[in-house]
């Protein structure tokens, strides 16, 4: 299995950062993306920037234990998870996880449950600034939890 | 000795960002206690229910976990990535 894990600082091209999950593998035969972007509306208010911390150390290990876990339940051929930090502004591409699979079931369940688990076991923290200057810290979602724990009830 | 950091809004409710303690407790759980009994902003963070996630060496901390010299503890919110 080929495995691509980037926390970066820079821009995520996530369009161009796909195309190489598949590229040169025949055995490859479905591709599922997720693309996850900053939104430039939470709870009502607008948001002007997002600022992305991470537990530097910890996070690459949480990202390859969650893909590891993947890889353990489905047959995958390529993961390709790509998270931003630092400053986004809205549309840009916070999140890609592309994985290919020889087949398109494993390819959609694989990806939708690596994000599921990134979204509770992976360390980042999301702070917006507002349209009106203030700053606030995103909180967790109860949802979040929900979809992460059904995936220990289904495999 | 063991090494401590603090994320996100708890680093900014805290005023610290990281602090080593040369002498510290058995276990993670005595550790939340001992931050909680230093009062004021410390207790509201760490009090009973409050959801502090903690990580030893950079994994997820079970419960119950020992500690021992040369740890690192992130003590942090509920997760926001993705």
């Amino acid at each position: 299995m080929d495995v691509d894990i980037r926390i970066q600082s820079t821009a995520l091209d996530a369009l161009a950062e796909t195309a190489p999950v598949f590229t040169g593998n025949a055995s490859v035969g479905g591709v599922v993306s997720f693309i996850g972007l900053m939104r430039d509306l939470n709870q009502g208010d607008e948001v002007a920037s997002m600022t992305l911390e991470h537990y530097p150390g910890m996070t690459e290990k949480a990202l390859a234990a969650i893909v590891d876990e993947a890889a353990g339940r489905w047959q995958i051929e390529a993961v390709r998870l790509i998270h931003r930090v630092g400053e986004v502004r809205p549309q840009d591409p916070i999140v890609l996880v592309a994985v290919a699979s020889a087949h398109r079931g494993e390819a959609f369940r694989a990806c939708e449950f690596i994000i599921d688990y990134l979204k509770t076991r992976a360390p980042f923290w999301k702070r917006e600034q507002t349209a009106d200057g203030q700053t606030r810290w995103v909180e967790a979602r109860g949802s979040d939890d929900e979809a992460a724990s059904a995936w220990e009830k289904k495999c | 000795m063991i090494r401590i950091m603090y994320f996100a809004s708890l680093r900014e409710r805290l005023g610290s960002a990281e602090e080593t303690l040369q002498e510290f407790p058995a276990t993670l759980d005595d550790l939340r206690a001992e931050l909680a009994a230093r009062g004021g902003v410390w207790d509201e963070v760490f009090a009973d229910g409050q959801r502090v996630l903690a990580a030893v060496n950079q994994e997820m901390a079970s419960t119950g976990q020992a500690l021992k010299s040369g740890d690192e503890i992130g003590f942090f919110p509920p997760v926001t990535g993705g």
